[in-house]
């Protein structure tokens, strides 16, 4: 039997009179890698925010494991230790060094001697390959380093669950790769994962499920076999097809 | 011609220790006004509404005001609601309360630049709003404010010299005393202008090597993407 991790039920988000998603339901069970994809503007980026607590949801309910997140009253700074997020541009701490940066929450949230603190952020720079670029700071690093540094930052809290917004989407082709191996090396440690991408060869090969969301509603989830090879709704076929074409030739420059 | 480099011998000592003053006088405002204007440059940022406009109001009256009244307010006025200060007391205080608008203006700026992106990034991990100010926005920011804000001591130092009017005893005050001595005003005065320039060049220099090092190898170019 599985366990769901995040649960969300009949969540509804809006910004004044416009409506970014309505009663959307989502489950992510232990373990899981789920691929979410759509167009621009789809409300995917919000959807996550609002899972990891920096935005509140109009309506309904998230719970991670057995803990509704969304109740009146949550400690939100102790739910997100239980959250990892990567972000689209990295945003590392520019002032700190890798290690630095994976060190902060370790040392400030979770309260570890500096001894243990750097002990545990080597391993998780090690983790990301970056155990030799450990006193760089983020200026030092390429765009696919920094990337890698988000991920063992957010790794360092040893979350529940990882959430990532389109990690690749600000790389240079030539450094996509790097970033996708250390995700799939995740998955295959048997992360619970929620990405955001346009990696369509990564949501072929990693994930468990693919969701199709557009303007706000989730039109189609399925496994990548169904969801590639025979998709219900023919919306869900010609999105796949356009950005198939589209980044496919990204990826193909990439090799 | 240089009769008033022999100024330097005749006064020299009365000058070194009005120097000593208007240095005094300008580190404690700079204090003053830095411990002041980052309350307010928080206030502005991160406060409440009310908190904001208060912020907001402050930095208004003060920047929008001339800091001769200022003083004069706190040291002629002031005593009228059982207020009283010293002289040098009163000059602190102004030039404290005035520099604070200065620097909550230049802080605010590059704390705003620093940006909400870096507060999500610190949020994400379980960091509270205030440890995330504390242990990655300020860091970033004041390195930041660094080179704007360092003409705020220089500006500071050369405003100093109106507390003469209150008979605080600074280089001005003795620049007074020395010219009415000899009725050389020209001469005197040139002499203490060298005196200024001279401390303006040290905190420049100062100011300067501490720009250096502080700086994060890479992150200009990071702040400025
Ligand atoms: N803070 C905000 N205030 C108002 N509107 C917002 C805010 N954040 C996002 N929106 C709006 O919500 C909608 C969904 O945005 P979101 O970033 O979630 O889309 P997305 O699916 O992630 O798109 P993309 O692929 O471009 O990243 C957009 O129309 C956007 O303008
Ligand atoms: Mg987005």
């Amino acid at each position: 039997m599985p366990k769901p991790i995040l649960t969300i039920k009949n969540l509804t988000k809006t910004y004044g009179q416009n409506v970014i998603f309505q009663h959307l339901d989502l489950t992510v069970n232990e373990g899981d890698t789920i691929v979410i994809i759509g167009p621009s503007g789809t409300g995917k980026s919000t959807l996550l925010r609002c899972i990891n607590l920096l935005t509140r949801p109009n309506e309904g309910q998230i719970w991670l494991d057995d803990l509704e997140i969304t109740a009146k009253g949550t400690d939100e700074d102790q739910v997100r230790q239980h959250i990892g997020m990567v972000f689209q541009n990295f945003l590392l701490f520019n002032h700190l060094t890798a290690l630095g940066n994976v060190k902060l929450g370790l040392t400030r949230v979770k309260h570890l001697s500096d001894e243990a603190a750097t002990e545990k952020a080597m391993r998780e720079l090690n983790r990301v390959g970056l155990a030799d670029r450990a006193n760089h700071y983020p200026g030092q690093l390429s765009g696919g380093q920094q990337q890698r540094v988000g991920i063992a930052r957010a790794l360092a809290m040893d979350p529940r669950v990882m959430l990532f917004d389109e990690p690749t989407s600000a790389l240079d082709p030539e450094l996509i790769g790097e970033v996708l191996e250390v995700m799939r090396q995740l998955s295959l440690d048997g992360m619970t994962m929620l990405v955001v991408t346009h990696e369509m060869g990564f949501a072929r090969e990693v994930a468990d499920r693919i969701v199709f969301m557009e303007k706000g509603y989730i039109v189609e989830e399925g496994s990548p076999d169904e969801m590639f090879n025979h998709p219900k709704f023919d919306r869900t076929r010609e999105f796949l097809w356009k950005i198939t074409e589209l980044y496919g030739k990204k990826e193909k420059e990439a090799e | 011609m240089l009769t008033w480099l022999g100024y330097f011998e005749r006064f020299g000592k009365n000058f070194l220790r009005g120097a000593g003053v208007t240095l005094e006088l300008t580190a404690v405002g700079l204090v003053i006004g830095f411990v002041l204007g980052l309350l307010l440059a928080l206030a502005r940022s991160y406060g409440p509404k009310w908190l904001q406009r208060a912020a907001g109001g402050y930095i208004a009256v003060f920047r929008g005001t001339p800091l001769l009244v200022q003083l004069f307010i706190i040291y002629y006025g002031l005593p009228e609601l059982g207020l009283t200060f010293s002289q040098n007391m009163a000059a602190y205080l102004a030039l404290g309360l005035n520099s604070a608008a200065y620097q909550a203006e230049y802080l605010r700026g590059s704390i705003n630049a620093i940006g909400s992106a870096q507060m999500q990034a610190g949020r994400s991990i379980g960091l509270s709003k205030w440890q995330t100010i504390s242990y990655v926005i300020l860091p970033q920011a004041l390195r930041l404010a660094l080179p704007s804000w360092s003409n705020e001591p220089i500006s500071l130092l050369k405003t100093t010299a109106i507390v003469f009017l209150i008979a605080v005893q600074d280089l001005m005050a003795e620049g007074k005393r020395a010219a009415t001595t000899t009725f050389d005003f020209v001469g005197v005065y040139l002499a203490v202008a060298v005196v200024y320039l001279v401390m303006v060049f040290a905190l420049d220099a100062l100011f300067k090597f501490l720009e250096r090092k502080t700086k994060i190898p890479g992150m200009d170019i990071e702040t400025r993407r």
